[in-house]
């Protein structure tokens, strides 16, 4: 990886992934830096789900390779999985137990010594405004405090790369903003990369870049003014229009 | 893999099947009921019909709730390993298996790790059925239930395998109930767990006798009756012991995500 790229925090290298005579994702080359918002953006059925699966290893890709922090998530993927932090597009969280319990259950999972697990349990929940639902059962919380505790749960084992599968579907507009501008935060103050999967264009206005996913391939790569500079349109969202061939609803 | 790791992470998911196992009462009664059905109304029924002679382990003639007892510690183990396999399915659907299957641990510690926590429940399971038939005074040695464990343990963990294994193919909760025609009752029925397998040879019906000596449920049931009264069967303990083995190995090559069976169909975009 003697590449400009080479010091990525995640690196995608010409991913390929076949189901039968589909080819759900065709292709794909992506990185992000350390301290990086990188936002992937497509409409459904764009192969973002396909490229998480390959990414947090519960799939691998037909052809190409992926790292991160320069460790092959093919040939050594322990370690790699121990540098992500995933949050599911679905909820992953096992309602019948406490927020704590939940967070215990992903610390032993990562083998993280229950002091150092009471610590950052400690930091992150009243980072998160989740103070006082410390023991509350997860059922009881709502949408968006649930995403939370998956967030405060994917931050647990300090990765260096997020990985956010659509985190906001679901949620009110309130609810998005604060957990947009928390992942912010991080890349900010802790050099957290941060690939941001979304069909929402406002989400990705904000990304230091990103990528457009349109039936399986890459289809613009960089930051969002460019893309709208060289596209000459109006908006991303009307970037993202002319790219995916979708009309604009009554323009 | 630090040991610690490794057995804070096989703590954690036993720790989970527990609670849940806690928290759904219904199922503990469940496991306990159906066999003390069989073993209560069932075997009363037929105590006439079936006169079992004396074979082994047997020191003497038996009576036939006597007899069933190992076959229904079977079915215990049967129906938890599927019920196993039923929970990984659920985790499947509801996402709770990515986060497992996305852990830095290898994917067969992992689930090795679901194959005890399920398998620690099976037994427990069993034991509640023991002690009802001990209730209900059945004739059993007492010393059988020291010496029926490491039977009980082994039978369950290549149960839990062959759910495992179920688990890759099962792709909805609804296939289920096919699980349960076309596995638990053929596995149970064309067994020695009901009928010594001479009976079957005696009515005439070679095939059906044929294919419970091929069951390797009939393995596992002799096994846990031998154990029972502090005896060795070490045929079946062979065959259970492949079992396990090929059962187990099948189930981790499912679940690769390179060359498994579970990475070639697609998941529902969204």
């Amino acid at each position: 990886m003697n590449d400009v790229h080479s010091d990525a925090a995640l690196r995608v290298i010409d991913a390929v992934k076949h189901y039968g005579s589909n080819r759900a994702l065709d292709g794909v080359d992506l990185h992000v830096m350390p301290g990086e918002f990188v936002a992937l953006l497509g409409p459904n059925g764009a192969g973002k789900t396909t490229l998480f699966q390959l990414l947090s290893g519960l799939f691998s890709a037909s052809t190409g390779r992926i790292f991160v922090q320069g460790v092959d998530l093919r040939s050594d993927p322990l370690p790699a999985l121990a540098a992500l932090g995933i949050v599911f597009q679905q909820a992953t969280l096992d309602l019948d137990l406490s927020v704590v319990a939940n967070l215990r259950f992903h610390a032993r999972l990562h083998g993280i010594a229950a002091q150092r697990c009471e610590a950052r349990i400690a930091q992150l929940l009243p980072q998160l405004g989740l103070a006082d639902a410390r023991n509350a059962r997860c059922r009881t919380l709502s949408g968006g405090n649930r995403r939370r505790v998956e967030l405060a749960r994917a931050l647990l084992h300090e990765p260096s790369v997020l990985l956010m599968d659509e985190p906001t579907v679901g949620l009110d507009p309130e609810s998005r903003q604060a957990i947009l501008q928390h992942i912010h935060a991080l890349c900010r103050e802790r050099g957290l990369a941060v690939l941001w999967a979304t069909h929402l264009v406002d989400e990705a206005a904000g990304a230091d870049r990103v990528y457009i996913l349109h039936r399986g391939r890459v289809c613009r790569e960089g930051p969002p003014q460019r893309i709208v500079a060289d596209l000459r349109a109006d908006s991303l969202l009307d970037a993202f229009l002319q790219l995916t061939g979708e009309e604009r609803p009554a323009a | 893999m630090s040991p610690a790791h490794a057995s804070g992470a096989l703590a954690a998911l036993v720790g989970r099947e527990i609670v849940r196992f806690w928290q759904q009462r219904g199922r503990l009664l469940s496991s306990v009921v159906r066999p003390a059905l069989w073993l209560l109304v069932f075997a009363a029924g037929f105590r006439s019909v079936f006169g079992v002679s004396v074979i082994e382990p047997y020191q003497t003639y038996v009576l036939y709730e006597v007899y069933i007892v190992p076959g229904l510690l079977g079915m215990v183990l049967l129906f938890n390993g599927m019920q196993s396999s039923l929970a990984m399915v659920y985790d499947r659907e509801m996402g709770m298996m990515r986060l497992l299957l996305t852990a830095p641990l290898p994917r067969w510690y992992l689930l090795l790790c679901k194959l005890t926590a399920g398998t620690l429940l099976s037994v427990l399971q069993a034991y509640a059925f023991l002690a009802v038939c001990f209730v209900f005074q059945v004739t059993l040695p007492w010393r059988g239930l020291c010496t029926v464990l490491p039977a009980l343990l082994l039978c369950g963990m290549t149960l839990g395998a062959l759910g495992l294994l179920l688990s890759v193919y099962i792709r909805q909760l609804e296939n289920f109930a096919s699980t349960m025609n076309f596995v638990i009752f053929p596995l149970f029925f064309l067994s020695s767990a009901l009928y010594p397998l001479w009976k079957l040879e005696e009515s005439g019906v070679p095939i059906v006798h044929r294919l419970a000596q091929l069951n390797p449920f009939t393995h596992m049931v002799e096994l846990i009756r031998f154990s029972y009264y502090g005896r060795l069967e070490y045929e079946a303990l062979l065959i259970v012991v492949a079992c396990l083995v090929v059962f187990f190995a099948a189930a981790v090559l499912g679940y690769d995500p390179q060359r498994g069976a579970i990475a070639r169909t697609p998941r529902p975009a969204r």
